[in-house]
């Protein structure tokens, strides 16, 4: 099958993000991709457990002092349903509905900016409110790094969906694209799964002390 | 091919007689294929077992090794059989390995927890003391201090211990990393910034004996800098009665020791404007850690050595005074003085040579 | 393309080479860097030395020492060793199992450059203001406390490098997966296959934890956090994990394709079937997921408490059964086989011995009760010397001499292949079996110097002149691949005559398509059972039809040189009154993130390659 190939509703396989070689290499090659950023999280977490709360005084805000429920829990629900909404485009992909597939990719990267947003603002309340900075403490450098490490996926989740909803938006679906927005789909659900766990670790654990 | 497999015998043969006449090398001082403590002891019997157990595992593989080399060398063009594998071997060659693995492990395992073994010096007496006799080492950049909190007080460079009893130790570092190592007598525990190590060694007194001046070598494990190598200490192991002895005599010295002649009267002046912000000379271990900035000097002249590793006599602490960094780079001493004189340097070298808490 | 390399000038062949996405190409580049730094690691090898020849000597300062120990280590791991597997993967790993190249050709090029720029970047430090000189190891609170931007260097450099391997793990893992030819069932797959691929789960999982280590030490040094400061309530021993954690998996990952290659040379050589190849296999997977469990056998001296000691005691000596399998299979493989001592054999040979010496004080170390006299004393220095160069380093000169007609066309000097051979097993032996006793005579590893009367001069001096011996040895190496590459004469498919695999069934060099029809795999050592059936080559498993090929392209080079620019900025930003650093550090993430961009948007269908070509290459002959 040609990766160039014209489609109509009837000819689009049931599974076009794997129809080639190459999509099928890409497609394994991601997963895998996927579990070294497992083990990368996974280093930074315990890098946190190892150093949360570990500030030079006694003045110095902890976890239990710094965290709140309500902002967190928005930003989780956020990023909870951004993941919802990326399924739905996945759903359309298959159905060869390109448009549809589109709109809601954008819906996704709007809740992707909102949760960015929220997290600026948690951040910038942090620094300003508590004196809790990157550099303030170990406890500070850990929660930034690992928290904004996954800030940063997110952003960067964010450039690879609006590129592809641009470059795209003029010729539609083919088996050459399908799975550039499989895997770019696949990658915002794991951001999503790794931010389920900061919301565990971090934030829950950090509120009960 | 023959050369070959002679070249291949012959190395074998010579690598068994290396190993047996290398063992017996090493200075007693230094070397711990001559164990001077129980903890070095113990290490030194699981090196004797793991041995004779690598011993057999290399005998077998050189057998087979062996007869493969001369056997099956290619003698025609014909094609061998294609053996797949054979289940009884190769069970065989995977349960022997364990079963002498667990004869590794199993005392392993019990000297592993032995030698962690640090209660007595956690229980504290109504004094808030041990009963056991604790040395806190806090490992420098490049230097060592020895503080004994039961007797409170502190010296550097030369540990002194009492021989046939179990020593505790605190270890910790104050800059970078270092590791703390008495070859002859035990193995190694790193100083940590972040913790504070225990573990504890004793002090064969038999050994210590036949010791000159009952001295062992100390060396630092981790590389900590440019003076890493020549970041050396000693140990003087004496019996406990002249231990007891040698803490009174450390005790008395409460304040600073007035010298006698008047050339290290001068000395004593030099060292009181340049020096005592730094070295310390009584041995009181009230001033916190973090004032005490460099080596303690109060029983400098009883030293065996200088700077860790130099035979103390004039020649070198004059050395040392005029050019520090020649003799430990990157040390912190260097440059924290002004240029001294060759008068003050002797006036200096006749003052420290006389600081002395022993005839 | 690669058929009218001949006609190119000088400019168009550096082009290609900047530009190649076949794997082939690539194995030559990993093979020519890895070559390069392999002797500048030597160098400084030699440095050392002759810096601890006799007792107090200045040949070198002690600062500068410290520099020369960090980056031989470094150089010789990093820049050298991986590279150099990375360049027999590269180059066999697809041949074996017929494959037309690998999955991801334009990661495979992002891959070396990233390697390339991480390792130059390492490498400047020399000239800019000097190199790190807290160990291979660079301990946290040392490399903290190290002055100037030599650990910056190692920081940046080994997260560029870092990246290009991770990359190289994954294509490879997918590569193994998705690209075997018909019939070649996971069973089937060489030796050297499989211990590529498990060495790439390995790189996939531990090379992460190295990635965070490097950032932590790179935020601390270069933007103010406070990870490893304990003042501010961080934690040296966190450092100490992390490059374990990735460190001992390292090793693993350095020696399995070593394995891997004696695996081959054995079967070849000896003319029979790899004995036990289903226990082999099991080996290779087990020492690979063993390999995850036993990082903190480094750290027995730091004081995890003897729980902790004690668990991960036991289960390094549980390494040692899988690796013994491996011993007794090799050893079974010559049994009854018709030994021929060509040079890689006798280097196969001579790695037995050697490595089982490497493995018993291996046992030793992990003792752990005994390792507290052994830790960072020339007794463990001595251990990995004879793991990683009776080990990897042999290996990496047998598959020099066994692969180099496959991927050059033409044989090195036998002759000279033996002297080499002879020079270096002797220099090596004399080098670090003496070792052994100067750590048990109580001398600590990393020092500049020794002083008199404690014992240690002779061995040392003998240590010494062991070293010479290899430093001529490589020479001779080299006037043979000079030598040879000037004769290039040219030799045919199977130039060892008892190839077994697919690599040895296409031409030396293959064509860049590597396999014209892909071949039908019969069963393991597929070429061995098509010649004891009397067939001259393998049986096509399709007909002759277009070949798809990736195209060339720059990007992963400039996607490289991005980082590179990038991490000047990064380390000179901190410095008092920089102005520049953020700005050249912006800019080179921009390029990086540009070329993934321009990668991403711009399509790349690659191109075929034509029935009718095929045909036609036939005439002319390409097998040569």
């Amino acid at each position: 099958m040609q990766a160039e190939e014209k489609f109509t509703n009837e000819t689009w396989p049931a599974s076009p993000e794997k129809q080639t070689l190459e999509a099928k290499n890409k497609f394994l090659g991601f997963w895998f991709f996927l579990g070294g950023e497992t083990v990368l999280f996974a280093s930074l977490f315990a890098t946190y457990l190892a150093l949360k709360d570990k500030v030079p005084n006694s003045e110095m805000s902890l976890a239990k002092d710094l965290f709140e429920m309500p902002l967190v829990f928005a930003m989780t629900m956020i990023l909870l349903t951004s993941s919802l909404t990326s399924v739905y485009a996945m759903y359309h992909m298959k159905n060869f509905n390109f448009g549809k597939m589109q709109l809601w990719i954008a819906i996704t990267v709007l809740l992707g900016l909102v949760f960015l947003g929220l997290e600026i603002y948690e951040f910038n309340h942090y620094v300003h409110e508590f004196g809790h900075t990157f550099t303030s403490s170990a406890f500070g450098s850990a929660f930034y790094t690992l928290v904004g490490f996954h800030g940063a996926h997110v952003a960067f989740g964010l450039m690879w969906f609006i590129a592809l909803m641009i470059r795209n938006g003029k010729r539609g679906l083919n088996l050459y694209n399908a799975p550039k927005y499989y895997v770019a789909s696949l990658y915002w659900h794991f951001i999503d799964v790794v931010w389920v766990f900061i919301f565990t670790v971090v934030y829950l654990m950090g509120m009960v002390g | 091919m023959k050369r070959l497999l002679k070249g291949r015998l012959s190395f074998i043969f010579l690598f068994a007689m290396l190993t047996l006449i290398l063992s017996g090398c090493g200075e007693p001082f230094l070397s711990t294929l001559q164990p001077a403590g129980e903890v070095a002891r113990t290490q030194y019997d699981l090196m004797l077992l793991s041995v004779v157990i690598m011993v057999g595992v290399i005998i077998v593989v050189t057998a087979i090794f062996l007869i493969v080399l001369f056997k099956f060398r290619r003698k025609d063009e014909s094609i061998p059989k294609q053996v797949e594998g054979s289940h009884k071997l190769e069970i065989i060659w995977t349960v022997i390995p364990i079963l002498l693995l667990l004869v590794l492990a199993v005392p392993t395992v019990k000297a592993t927890f032995d030698l962690a073994d640090v209660s007595p010096m956690e229980e504290t007496n109504e004094d808030g003391k041990t009963d056991v006799t604790t040395v806190n080492v806090r490992a420098n950049l490049y230097w060592w201090e020895f503080e004994y909190p039961n007797e409170e007080i502190i010296t550097s460079q030369e540990l002194v211990v009492p021989t046939d009893e179990r020593v505790y130790f605190n270890l910790i570092a104050s800059d970078v990393k270092h590791s703390f190592w008495i070859p002859a007598v035990g193995g190694k525990m790193d100083t940590n910034t972040d913790n504070v190590n225990k573990f504890w060694l004793s002090f064969d007194g038999d050994k210590a004996g036949e010791m000159e001046d009952n001295i062992f070598y100390g060396k630092c494990a981790e590389l900590c800098g440019p003076s890493h190598a020549l970041m050396d200490f000693k140990v003087r192991a004496i019996p406990r009665d002249q231990f007891d002895q040698w803490v009174g005599n450390m005790q008395s010295v409460t304040e600073p020791v007035a010298a006698e002649s008047a050339t290290a009267q001068q000395g004593q002046e030099i060292f009181n404007n340049s020096c005592i912000g730094c070295h310390a000379v009584t041995p009181a271990n009230t001033t916190p850690e973090a004032a005490r900035m460099a080596p303690n000097l109060t029983n400098f002249g009883d030293r065996e050595h200088i700077i860790g590793y130099l035979e103390n006599n004039e020649e070198n602490i004059k050395k040392w005074l005029n050019d520090p960094e020649s003799l430990k780079p990157g040390n912190k001493m260097t440059d924290t003085y002004g240029d001294l004189s060759d008068e003050e340097i002797d006036a200096l070298t006749q003052y420290l040579t006389g600081l002395k808490v022993q005839d | 393309m690669s058929t009218l390399a001949q006609k190119k000038g000088f400019g168009a062949t550096i082009w290609d080479y900047l530009t190649t996405v076949d794997h082939k190409k690539i194995a030559i580049l990993y093979l020519i860097a890895g070559g390069f730094f392999f002797l500048v690691g030597g160098l400084e090898a030699m440095f050392i030395r002759v810096q601890l020849a006799v007792p107090n000597n200045d040949f070198v300062s002690a600062g500068l020492y410290n520099e020369i120990l960090t980056m031989h280590g470094t150089t010789m791991i990093f820049l050298a060793a991986m590279p150099l597997v990375f360049a027999f993967m590269n180059a066999i790993m697809p041949l074996q199992i017929g494959a037309r190249d690998v999955a991801f050709p334009f990661l495979n090029s992002l891959g070396f450059w990233l390697f390339f720029f991480g390792g130059v970047f390492l490498n400047l430090s020399w000239f800019l203001g000097g190199a790190p000189d807290a160990g291979w190891t660079s301990y946290a609170s040392l490399s903290l406390a190290s002055e100037g931007h030599g650990i910056d260097f190692y920081v940046l450099g080994l997260q560029i490098s870092g990246a290009g391997t991770l990359i190289g793990g994954i294509n490879f893992l997918v590569t193994i997966i998705n690209m075997r030819a018909p019939g070649m069932t996971y069973m089937r797959m060489p030796m050297f296959t499989w211990a590529t691929f498990v060495t790439s789960a390995l790189i996939l999982f531990a090379f992460p934890p190295l990635t965070i280590g490097l950032f932590l030490m790179l935020f601390d040094r270069m933007f103010g956090a406070n990870f490893f400061d304990p003042t501010m309530g961080g934690n040296t021993i966190i450092w100490e994990h992390f490059f374990w954690i990735f460190g001992h998996p390292e090793v693993y990952i350095l020696i399995l394709p070593a394995f891997g290659i004696f695996s081959e040379i054995f079967a070849i050589f000896s003319r029979k079937r790899l004995f036990g190849y289903s226990s082999m296999v099991f080996a290779t997977v087990l020492i690979g997921f063993l390999g995850f469990m036993v990082w903190a056998h480094h750290m027995f001296t730091t004081g995890m408490g003897p729980i902790a000691n004690a668990i991960f005691a036991v289960a390094t000596m549980a390494i040692a059964v899988p690796t013994g399998i491996k011993i007794f299979n090799w050893l079974f493989t010559m049994w009854g086989g018709s030994i021929q001592f060509t040079t890689p054999m006798m280097y196969a040979v001579a790695f037995i011995p050697s490595f089982t010496m490497g493995g018993v004080t291996g046992v030793m170390l992990a003792s752990a009760a005994q390792d507290y006299q052994y830790h960072d004393s020339y007794f463990v220095v001595a251990h990995f010397h004879y793991v990683i160069v009776g080990g990897v380093v042999f290996a990496l000169l047998a598959g020099t001499h066994l692969y180099w007609p496959k991927m050059f066309g033409t044989m090195l000097n036998e002759k000279m292949g033996k002297w080499t051979f002879w020079l270096f097993l002797i220099g090596f032996h004399l080098t670090f079996f003496i070792q052994h006793f100067l750590g048990l005579w109580g001398m600590p590893r990393r020092i500049f110097t020794f002083n008199e009367g404690q014992g240690l001069d002779a061995a040392n001096a003998v240590s010494t002149v062991g070293a010479f011996f290899m430093a001529v040895s490589t020479i001779i190496l080299l006037i043979n691949i000079i030598m040879t590459s000037i004769k290039n004469e040219k030799v045919g498919s199977d130039p060892w005559g008892d190839g077994r695999t697919l690599e040895w069934a296409i031409p030396s060099p293959p064509p860049f398509y590597n396999f014209k029809q892909l071949p039908l795999v019969r069963g393991l050592d597929a070429l061995w059972i098509e010649k004891m059936e009397g067939k001259k080559g393998m049986t096509p498993a399709e007909p002759l039809g277009d070949i798809h090929m990736p195209n060339n392209s720059i990007i992963p080079f400039v996607m490289s040189s991005g980082l590179f620019v990038a991490a000047f900025g990064a380390m000179y930003h901190a410095d008092e009154g920089n102005t520049w650093g953020i700005p050249v550090l912006i800019i080179g993430l921009l390029i990086t993130l540009g070329s993934m961009l321009v990668r991403s948007v711009k399509d790349d269908h690659g191109y075929h390659i034509h029935k009718e070509e095929l045909v036609d290459d036939d005439d002319k002959g390409v097998k040569a």
